[in-house]
């Protein structure tokens, strides 16, 4: 697979309407959290970091614990706890169940967890219909794509694209005003709702002291999903464990503020277990699937098992400059931007993506931003060394070894130096703008030609600093 | 319980043993800063708006009453059976329905209702957040199916925020199987992150405050 990575960038890099969209979108997302954040509106913003840190922290160090912590009280109040492995013992799980009851409709709220594992096409390749109802996973789905972005899915379409979906894939008339849009969406997904058998949702929050799942959504979907189908089953990574109920008043406070600049989001549902005795509606069955699918490979060591104290806020992906420029889709897997650089490699073994820890420039700014403090720039330093000791990178290293081989000899020869200068000078004096571009034909190859299909260097001037030395 | 594979390795990763204990977690950080019944009303006021919500205010229940009548006019509604909505003659009002206690009945009439029609727990007043708990008297599809949602409450309701809430009840789990914090109207920004109301929730929100 090495290589999909550097030529999805390419193709995302040379799409400008596409660039435009991400920048303009991250950083409206960027700003809306500066807002929430500030000290005269969240005073003790940082103290609550440093706590978050401190919970996920205590919390992962002692993950056994809080997970059967979790498991005895989900049981306690009527629900199920089911252990999985990977995205077959998920699927294995909700077919099984699907036959049991005779289901054959599933409403899906947004859900990482679930993307990991592919969960809709198994089901579908099964006979089953599951269908997405937040409203950017929905057109995803009906355009089978994976989201762009851990909060904002779609964030890559125009209404013009929607509207080319929803005609194509729903017989709707060709609709461009958005709100249109979203009301034969909604339409739709309401008749879905009121039919299906099983509800599927992810998980913000685990509380391992009250057995119960924290939802948060800005839709509906979610309440809609968990409410109305007589089953809900739940899909988590372990590690989405947290201590108490209590411990909600740190982190919801952060999750929508770093997520979109929310002080809270529209609707957060805190769920423990089936429908009680006497209360009217909710669902009958409450089954919470925790999901391994390679997270104990993050426990060992101490510096990298934090990447599982996220909370997939996607605040990191809007500070990335990286991320801004190459947009969701280069990255391999499910996960983009800074918290898929460290946690794809750890999922999927170094050597799947061998460049993908070294698409950063190390600058910081999503450690800055993330409420949880994973320092991730640390964590990728550690995955770089880990690629190092891999064999994939072996031969590409050999070019770069060769390049900086030359430099190294040039720098060590003022003349060749000196010469190499004035003759970049003379061609870029042939040629006005872009002049790295039109370096002869035999040089402008192989990994130049790439590296100067989007960029450029300023041209060197016409005469060097050693040459005005001398007349001086 | 049962061996489990997951936590053996979870165990083996961690360097820890079977049924070792945790140390205590970090401790529970709540701090309920003093504002006045008044400031919170104002407060709560400001957030509700600001997310294009509405707060009215009833100097007594029936005036409340008086007010959610104005408001369904025609429309079909569908009530909670919170005792609250009683004392404000909400229950009986024409073109009401209450008093639904089977699931099914209640999901088809709130699915062709045009206001529900709740009481709730509580209010937290930086956020402008509304808390509601599952229960005999307050079912989750009458704040959720209507396009628009009427809640109705006393003022003593109004907490501070999250910090209040979560002291009053450490653990809702104890309380009730669902519990739910809304915030304003459903929203989505999906494409093209312009902002849609109503998307699966209801997009009219109006908070009654009594007294
Ligand atoms: S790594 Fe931090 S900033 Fe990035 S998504 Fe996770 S919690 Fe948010």
């Amino acid at each position: 697979m090495a290589g999909a990575f550097e030529r999805k960038i390419h193709e995302t890099l040379a799409d400008t309407r596409l660039q435009q969209a991400v920048y303009t979108a991250t950083g409206r997302l960027k700003d809306s959290r500066l807002a929430v954040i500030a000290p005269h509106v969240l005073p003790d913003y940082q103290e609550l970091r440093a706590h978050a840190h401190l919970l996920k922290r205590h919390t992962v160090d002692h993950l056994d614990h809080y997970l059967e912590k979790f498991q005895r009280n989900v049981e306690s109040r009527g629900g199920q706890v089911v252990f999985c492995n990977d995205g077959a013992e998920v699927t294995d799980f909700v077919l099984a169940l699907a036959k049991k009851r005779g289901a054959r409709l599933i409403v899906k709220s947004k859900s990482m967890t679930t993307e990991e594992v592919d969960l809709n096409e198994h089901l579908e390749h099964h006979g089953l219909e599951s269908v997405e109802t937040d409203l950017g996973e929905y057109i995803l789905q009906l355009a089978h794509e994976r989201p762009y972005h851990i909060v904002a899915p779609a964030l890559h379409k125009t209404r013009y694209d929607v509207a080319e979906i929803l005609t194509r894939r729903l017989n709707a008339p060709h609709e461009t005003k958005i709100e249109k849009q979203t009301a034969i969406a909604r339409a739709v997904l309401r008749q879905k709702f009121l039919a299906a058998d099983i509800g599927i949702s992810g998980a913000n929050f685990l509380v391992a002291d009250s057995g119960a799942v924290v939802l948060v959504e800005n839709e509906g979907n979610a309440r809609l999903a968990t409410t109305l189908p007589k089953i809900h089953i739940v899909v988590a990574g372990i590690e989405k464990v947290i201590p108490r109920a209590q411990d909600l008043a740190v982190f919801l406070k952060l999750l929508a503020r770093s997520a979109t600049g929310q002080l809270l989001s529209v609707y957060t549902s805190f769920l423990s277990g089936p429908r009680r005795a006497g209360e009217i509606d909710g669902p009958d069955e409450f089954y919470v699937l925790l999901l391994d699918n390679g997270r104990t490979k993050l426990l060992p060591d101490s510096a990298k098992r934090q990447s599982l104290y996220c909370i997939r806020c996607g605040a990191c992906l809007n500070a990335c400059p990286v991320y801004r420029k190459i947009g969701g889709h280069s990255f391999p897997w499910v996960y983009s931007g800074p918290i898929g650089a460290i946690l794809t490699p750890q999922f999927m073994g170094v050597s799947r993506e061998p460049s993908l820890p070294f698409a950063s420039s190390l600058c910081g700014a999503c450690a800055e931003v993330c409420p949880v403090k994973i320092d991730i720039p640390r964590v990728l330093v550690e995955l770089r060394a880990d690629v190092h000791q891999s064999e994939a990178r072996q031969k590409r290293n050999r070019l770069e070894k060769l390049a900086f081989r030359l430099f190294r000899w040039l720098m060590q020869h003022p003349r060749a130096y000196e010469w190499a200068g004035r003759l970049a000078a003379s061609l870029a004096n042939s040629a006005d703008g872009g002049w790295m571009r039109r370096v002869p034909v035999l040089l402008n190859v192989g990994p130049v030609r790439a590296w100067l299909s989007q960029r450029d260097l300023p041209p060197p001037p016409s005469r060097s600093f050693r040459q005005l030395w001398r007349q001086r | 319980m049962s061996p489990n594979a997951i936590l053996d390795a979870v165990r083996a990763a961690l360097g820890r043993s079977e049924k070792e204990p945790a140390p205590d977690p970090p401790p529970v950080r709540l701090r309920i800063p003093d504002v006045s019944l008044e400031s919170r009303i104002a407060s709560m006021t400001t957030s509700v708006e600001a997310l294009a919500g509405r707060v009215l205010r009833a100097p007594t229940p029936q005036h409340a009453g008086r007010l959610v009548r104005e408001r369904i006019a025609n429309q079909n509604a569908v009530a909670s059976n919170s005792p609250y909505l009683d004392e404000c003659g909400i229950r009986g009002l024409p073109n009401v329905h209450s008093g639904i206690t089977k699931p099914d009945e209640l999901q088809k009439l709130c699915a062709a209702a045009d206001v529900g029609i709740t009481g709730v727990d509580y209010a937290l007043a930086d956020t402008g957040t509304l808390v509601v708990l599952s229960s005999p008297y307050e079912a989750r599809m009458i704040s959720l199916l209507p396009p628009a949602h009427l809640a109705v409450m006393a003022c003593s309701r109004l907490l501070t925020g999250l910090d209040e809430l979560f002291t009053l009840l450490p653990d809702p789990a104890v309380a009730s199987s669902s519990m739910v914090f809304i915030t304003g109207p459903s929203r989505t920004a999906d494409i093209e992150q312009i902002l849609v109301r109503g998307v699966h929730g209801p997009g009219e929100i109006v908070i009654i405050l009594v007294g």
